[in-house]
């Protein structure tokens, strides 16, 4: 199965979290998306995001300004 | 077992959202947060951009107030719908640009639409009685319910005692009893239940929960309505309000100057849109043009933007101009002195 992608480059916190969120929606249970973003907040957003709404995150990778972090549609 | 009832509380990330959500939930109602962006939230912006906050990027309270409850948290963007709230509210404006009495009707209509769509029975929030001068009167709160839509399904825990009986109430989905009367500006009440149910490290925003109560952002915003000849906004223009020094030196065109490199980085994010300036003989800011600039005026944006670089006492700077269709200009100029840039230039 191949990785949704989602381009949240340049975007300000929480609008990564925004369209993750959105994303996820139209996603099923097992399907993993990756979030590439450049703002810091999200390394902590996104996953506090994922927790109290059930996905599971991967891993996060960190490269230059770039982080993407990797998650996985749970059933929440 | 009957299923328990659900309510959908209007999270702020501030401390009374927190405890109307937990003093619910504690009564074996099923909660969930929806918490609304608007564009004008204070949110990490600011740290996410500037150089010396990267390293401690703050929190988003709105769901760092879900995980202390262990709730789901919806965050909605509702940017664009928001524009008619701030341009114009038909209650008008409080202190400075914020228009809080039709941003609480405009929110818990969006909740009210919200629960109707997902089966949810009731609203919540964390409102207080004359918590605040406009938008938390006695007399405000029937206005929020009524225009709102949301009526008797609006239950606000913290001061549910001093106001008239809601269906959740009526119905015996919570208990009345186990609500409170908070009333006025003192949080010492709401301090004291935080105590009572552990919580510590709460956010207790000092204004409000948003830049448009903040005096110089509301005065920047109403620079660009006026400059613009049209009150309206784009998400780029709100957020370009909470970066760099901004200064009008003609009424047709503003200069938005970088004050540190994690703002550079950020507006050169904007150079495809925006005409915009910097120094190449020494090291300085990056700097927007937002407006039509002719070409007396690049001269004094070129002088100002040497102004604000490291060439600043230097006899000669050089600038180059780009335009946002790729023509681009040098210039040779004496930075302007500090004290010849009139104080109303800066916004
Ligand atoms: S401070 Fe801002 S977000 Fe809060 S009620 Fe007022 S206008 Fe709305």
């Amino acid at each position: 199965m191949s990785e949704a992608q989602l381009d949240a480059r340049r975007m300000l916190c929480p609008m990564p979290v925004i369209r993750t969120q959105q994303k996820v929606e139209l996603m099923h249970v097992g399907e993993t998306l990756a979030v590439c973003c450049t703002d810091p907040g999200a390394i902590h957003d996104i996953p506090a995001w994922c927790r109290v709404n059930g996905h599971e995150v991967l891993d996060i990778v960190q490269r230059d300004d770039e982080i993407t972090i990797r998650i996985r549609v749970c059933d929440a | 077992m009957t299923e328990p009832r659900k309510a959908v509380a209007l999270i702020s990330g501030g401390l009374d959202s927190l405890l109307a959500a937990k003093v619910i939930q504690d009564q074996g109602i099923h909660v969930e947060g929806i918490n609304f962006y608007t564009g004008f939230c204070v949110e990490g912006h600011t740290h996410a951009i500037r150089q010396k906050d990267r390293a401690r990027p703050k929190r988003n309270n709105a769901l760092w107030v879900a995980e202390q409850l262990g709730v789901k948290l919806h965050i909605v963007d509702i940017i664009d719908e928001y524009k008619d709230v701030v341009i114009n509210p038909k209650h008008g404006y409080g202190a400075n640009l914020n228009p809080c009495l039709d941003c609480k009707i405009f929110m818990v209509q969006k909740a009210r639409e919200w629960i109707d769509k997902r089966g949810f029975d009731f609203i919540v929030t964390g409102e207080v009685v004359g918590q605040r001068p406009k938008s938390q009167r006695k007399a405000t709160m029937p206005v929020v319910a009524h225009e709102s839509g949301a009526d008797d399904l609006l239950l606000r825990p913290l001061c549910a005692q001093n106001l008239p009986e809601t269906r959740p109430e009526r119905e015996g989905w919570v208990d009345r009893n186990r609500l409170f009367a908070f009333e006025g500006r003192s949080r010492k009440p709401q301090m004291a239940l935080a105590r009572q149910f552990g919580f510590e490290d709460y956010a207790q925003p000092a204004g409000g929960c948003c830049f448009l109560t903040d005096r110089q952002y509301s005065h920047k915003l109403a620079d660009l309505w006026q400059a613009r000849g049209d009150r309206r906004y784009e998400l780029d223009d709100i957020m370009l309000l909470k970066v760099g020094r901004h200064l009008r030196p003609r009424p047709h065109f503003k200069m938005i100057i970088g004050r540190e490199d994690g703002e550079n980085r950020f507006l050169e994010g904007y150079r495809q849109q925006f005409t915009h300036l910097f120094t190449t003989s020494h090291n300085g800011p990056l700097v927007l043009i937002d407006g039509e600039a002719g070409d007396e005026d690049l001269d004094l944006a070129a002088q100002i933007t040497a102004r604000f670089s490291q060439g600043r006492d230097a006899g000669c700077v050089d600038v180059e101009i780009h335009r946002p269709d790729g023509a681009t200009l040098t210039r040779k100029v004496k930075p302007m002195p500090g004290d010849r840039i009139p104080k109303d230039w800066y916004l």
